[in-house]
C-alpha cells in the first residue's frame, strides 16, 4: 500500500461532469505538488471500470452521484479485483446515506467537493499511504451510528460492532475539526497511533452489521 | 371535479353520419404517410405516427379503432395489428359467433383492449359507406345462417334460448358502444357517467337497455314450463346479470380514468412545487450573483447560503427527498437550532461554518441559551480570528449537551481579554452560568481558539411558552449586531426597539428584561463587519 517517496501518487478522476474534472486537474496541477500526478479520467461508470482495470492507478477520486449506479457501482466492479487501488470518494452531498454507502462499498475516505486543492492533495497522499480520511462530518456520522442512543443494540460481534473508548475519543476530536497532529498532541499519543485508530474505525464502519450502517448502505438508491 | 358543468356534447357516435361533416386535413395526411396499414383498411384509417403506438416489432399496438368502426372497433383494430384486411377479420368473428365463441371473444376484446387515443391532429373520420355495407352484409349472412341452423332441426328448444339471448347481446353491444365514446370529462362529473349524453346517444342507450332486459325476460318467460316461482327468481337473477353486463364498461373505464387522472394531478402538483421552489431560491440567487460578479466575497456568501438552503430542502428532515412520513414541519431540536444559528453566521459574515451534530434533544430554555452562546462564539471567531472556516461540533451524551466551536485563527490570551470585551464574558460565559452550564475557552495566540460549552439536559419538560419567551429575550440580546434579518425576532422579543439602532450603537439598551445583563450588545466595533451586514440586509431584501 505504501509508496516509495520518489514515486508520485497516480490519481485517476471519475466524475460525470467534465467541467469538474477539468477543475480538479487544474487545481492539482496548479499546486505544483510533485507527490501527485493525474494519470487519467473517466466520465461514466463503464468508462471508469474499463480504464481503471486496464491501467490501475494508485488512487481513484470517485464521484458518488453519477448515472448508472454512481461511485458505488465502480467500487463494486473494481474493488474486489484490484484491492490495491485506493478509492477516495468525492461528492457535493454530505448526506449520511451517501457517505456511509461508499465507505461500506470500500472507499477509504470521503471528502466534499468544496475541499481546497491543498487539502485534497493531502487527502490523496494520505489514503495512498494506507490511511483513512475522515471528514469531521463523516466522523460525526460514524459516532452517531455507533452510539446506543435508542437503547441497547443487539451486538453480534463486539469486535466489530463497538468502538473502543480510545477510538471514540479520536473520532470526537476529528469531528471537532482537529488534525491528526493535534489529536496526537491532545491525547498524548503518536500520530501513527492516531492513524491506527482511524483505520480501525474505518474497518468497523465497513464491516459492522449495525443497523444504522447497513440501512444506509442498502436502502438508498444512488443516482 | 372543479370544472363547471357545461352541457356535454359527446362526440357523435363512432362512424355515425355526423362524422362525415369533418373533412380530413392536410396535416392528417402528412403525418400518416407510411403509417397506413394497407389499402383494404379504408380511406379514413389513420395510424398516428407516434412511437408509443407501435410495438418493438414495428407492428401497430393492438388498440380498438376509434373511427371507422362498425361495432366496437375490435375487428378493425385486430386487422390493423395483424396487417390483414378487415373484411377477413369480420367474417371470422361472425362465423365464430355461430358457435358462441366469437361473441365472447369479441366482448372480451372490447372490454380489455383500450381504444386508440385520439391524436390532436386526427379528426374523427367516417367509415366508408362501402365498408359499412360489407359489414352489415356479413352480419346479415351470419344471422341468416343462425336462423337456418335453428330451423334445420336443431330444435325449437334451442331457438328459445338463442333468439332472446341474441337480442340481449345486440342490446348490450349498443350500450357498450355508447360507453366507448363517452369522454373523460363526463366520468369526472358523475360517478355513473350517464349524465347529459346527446339525444341520439340517449335513445341508443334506452334501446340497448330495452333489448337486453327484454331479451332476458323473454328467455326467462320461455322457461315457464317450470313452476312460476322458480321462473320469477330466474328472471330477477337474469335481470341483475343483465344490469351487471350493461355497466361493466362504465366501471372499468371509470376506474381506469380516475387512476390516470389522479396520477396526472400528483405529477402536476409535484412539478409546480419544484418549479416554484427553484424559482424562489436558485434563480433568485443566480440573478443576484450576476448583478455583482466582481464581489468575490459576496458571491461566495450567496453560493454558500443557497447551497445550504437547497440541501436542507432536498435532504433535510422535512426535505423533498426524505421519506414521506417526515413531511411535517421539523420539531424544534438542538440540531435544528444549532444548524440555523450556524447558517445565520455563515450568511452574515461570509465564512464557512460546518456544524457536526451527534445526537439530538428537543429544545428547552437551557439549550436555547447554549445555542445562543455557541452563536456568539461563532460570531467572535468570524470577526476576530481571521479565518475562512469555523468548525462546530455538538454532542448530546450522558445527559449533557456540549458544543465545541473551533477555529484555526489568530487566537488570543484568555487572561488578557479586556473588560470592555463583553461578548465572551456576558454573552457566552455569563449566559452559560445563568443556565447552570459551563464555558471553557482554550486559545493560544497564533494557533486558534476552541470554546467548549456544555449544559445538562433536563429530563423534565419546561413549559413551551416559558422557554419560547426566554429564548426570544436571549436572542434579543444578541440581535443588535445581527443582520436586518433578525429585526423581526428582536422586535417580537423587545417591542419598541427602533430598528435603526442595530448597527454600531454601543448603548443599545433594550427596555424591559432587567434581569438579563447580556442584553447589551456584546461587541461594539461596527467597522467593516457592520458594513457587510448592511449590504447583506439589502441583498436579502432584494431576493424576496
Amino acid at each position: 500500500m505504501s509508496h516509495p517517496v520518489n514515486h508520485p501518487v497516480r490519481v485517476f478522476l471519475v466524475d460525470d461532469h467534465a467541467l469538474f474534472r477539468a477543475g480538479v486537474k487544474a487545481e492539482l496541477a496548479g499546486l505544483e505538488d510533485d507527490r501527485i500526478e493525474v494519470a487519467g479520467e473517466a466520465g461514466s461508470v463503464g468508462e471508469a471500470v474499463v480504464r481503471i482495470t486496464s491501467n490501475p492507478p494508485d488512487v481513484v477520486l470517485l464521484d458518488v452521484h453519477m448515472p448508472d449506479g454512481g461511485g458505488r457501482a465502480v467500487l463494486e466492479q473494481v474493488h474486489a479485483a484490484l484491492p490495491d487501488v485506493v478509492f477516495l470518494a468525492l461528492s457535493v452531498s454530505d448526506a449520511a446515506e451517501d457517505v456511509i454507502a461508499v465507505i461500506r462499498a470500500g472507499a477509504r475516505g470521503y471528502v466534499t467537493k468544496t475541499i481546497s486543492g491543498r487539502e485534497l492533495a493531502d487527502a490523496v497522499v494520505r489514503v495512498s499511504a494506507g490511511d483513512a480520511v475522515f471528514s469531521p462530518r463523516l466522523a460525526g456520522f460514524v459516532l452517531d451510528a455507533f452510539s446506543d442512543r435508542n437503547g441497547p443494540v443487539a451486538v453480534t460481534d463486539p469486535e466489530l460492532d463497538m468502538l473502543s473508548p480510545r477510538e471514540r475519543e479520536v473520532l470526537k476530536l476529528l469531528a471537532r475539526g482537529y488534525a491528526y497532529k493535534e489529536i496526537a498532541a491532545q491525547l498524548f499519543i503518536s500520530i501513527k497511533t492516531v492513524e491506527t485508530h482511524v483505520s480501525s474505525v474505518l474497518r468497523k464502519t465497513q464491516k459492522s452489521n449495525r443497523y444504522e450502517l447497513s440501512r444506509w448502505a442498502t436502502d438508498r438508491r444512488l443516482v | 371535479m372543479a370544472e363547471p358543468s357545461v352541457p356535454t356534447a359527446p362526440s357523435p357516435p363512432v362512424a355515425g353520419p355526423g362524422d362525415a361533416s369533418v373533412p380530413p386535413t392536410a396535416a392528417q395526411t402528412d403525418g400518416a404517410d407510411g403509417a397506413r396499414t394497407g389499402p383494404e383498411t379504408g380511406a379514413g384509417q389513420i395510424l398516428a405516427a407516434v412511437p408509443g403506438h407501435v410495438t418493438p416489432d414495428g407492428l401497430p399496438k393492438l388498440t380498438r379503432r376509434r373511427d371507422d368502426a362498425i361495432l366496437g372497433g375490435v375487428a378493425g383494430g385486430v386487422a390493423d395489428h395483424l396487417h390483414v384486411p378487415v373484411l377477413w377479420v369480420r367474417t371470422t368473428f361472425v362465423l365464430l359467433a355461430l358457435t358462441g365463441a366469437g361473441v365472447l371473444a369479441y366482448a372480451l376484446l372490447w372490454i380489455f383492449v383500450p381504444q386508440r387515443a385520439r391524436s390532436a391532429q386526427e379528426p374523427p373520420a367516417p367509415a366508408s359507406s362501402l365498408e359499412r355495407q360489407q359489414a352489415i352484409g356479413i352480419a346479415a349472412v351470419g344471422v341468416a345462417l343462425l336462423i337456418a341452423a335453428t330451423a334445420l332441426g336443431l330444435g325449437p328448444g334451442l331457438s328459445w334460448v338463442l333468439v332472446p339471448l341474441g337480442l340481449a347481446a345486440v342490446g348490450g353491444a349498443f350500450i357498450w358502444r355508447e360507453a366507448d365514446d363517452a369522454r373523460r370529462a363526463r366520468w369526472r362529473r358523475t360517478a355513473a357517467g350517464i349524465v347529459g349524453p346527446s339525444k341520439s346517444s340517449l335513445w341508443r342507450l334506452i334501446g340497448g337497455c330495452v333489448l337486453v332486459i327484454g331479451g332476458l325476460a323473454v328467455f326467462a318467460l320461455g322457461q315457464l314450463d317450470f313452476n312460476a316461482v322458480r321462473s320469477a327468481l330466474i328472471a330477477v337473477l337474469l335481470t341483475l346479470v343483465g344490469v351487471a353486463i350493461i355497466t361493466i364498461p362504465w366501471w372499468l373505464r371509470l376506474v381506469r380514468d380516475l387512476g390516470d387522472e389522479r396520477r396526472g394531478r400528483v405529477q402536476e402538483r409535484e412539478r409546480a412545487e419544484i418549479a416554484a421552489h427553484l424559482h424562489d431560491s436558485v434563480l433568485q440567487t443566480l440573478a443576484l450573483i450576476q448583478r455583482q460578479p466582481g464581489d468575490a466575497r459576496e458571491v461566495q456568501r450567496l453560493a454558500r447560503s443557497q447551497e445550504r438552503q437547497l440541501r436542507t430542502w432536498l435532504y433535510g428532515p422535512a426535505g423533498y427527498a426524505s421519506a414521506g412520513e417526515a413531511q411535517a414541519r421539523p420539531v424544534s431540536t438542538l440540531a435544528v437550532a444549532l444548524s440555523e444559528a450556524a447558517g445565520e453566521v455563515e450568511d452574515t459574515y461570509a465564512i464557512a461554518v460546518t456544524p457536526v451534530i451527534v445526537g439530538d434533544v428537543p429544545m428547552d430554555q437551557h439549550l436555547a441559551a447554549l445555542v445562543a452562546a455557541a452563536r456568539e462564539a461563532m460570531v467572535n471567531a468570524a470577526k476576530h480570528a481571521g479565518v475562512q472556516e469555523v468548525s462546530v461540533y455538538a454532542e448530546v451524551e450522558d445527559g449533557t449537551a456540549s458544543v465545541f466551536v473551533r477555529d484555526r485563527g489568530s487566537g488570543f490570551d484568555p487572561a488578557a481579554v479586556g473588560v470592555d470585551r463583553r461578548g465572551l464574558a456576558d454573552s457566552i460565559r455569563g449566559r452559560m452560568e445563568r443556565h447552570g452550564g459551563t464555558a471553557t475557552v482554550r486559545s493560544t495566540p497564533g494557533e486558534g481558539t476552541e470554546i467548549e460549552l456544555s449544559v445538562s439536559v433536563s429530563s423534565g419538560a419546561d413549559s413551551a411558552a416559558d422557554s419560547a419567551a426566554d429564548s426570544a429575550a436571549d436572542s434579543a440580546a444578541d440581535s443588535a449586531q445581527w443582520s436586518a434579518d433578525q429585526a423581526r425576532q428582536s422586535a417580537e422579543g423587545a417591542p419598541g426597539q427602533p430598528s435603526g439602532q442595530r448597527f454600531g450603537q454601543p448603548s443599545g439598551q433594550y427596555p424591559g428584561r432587567l434581569d438579563d445583563p447580556s442584553r447589551e450588545p456584546a461587541d461594539a466595533d461596527a467597522g467593516p463587519v457592520g458594513g457587510t451586514v448592511q449590504a447583506h440586509a439589502e441583498t436579502k431584501g432584494a431576493s424576496r
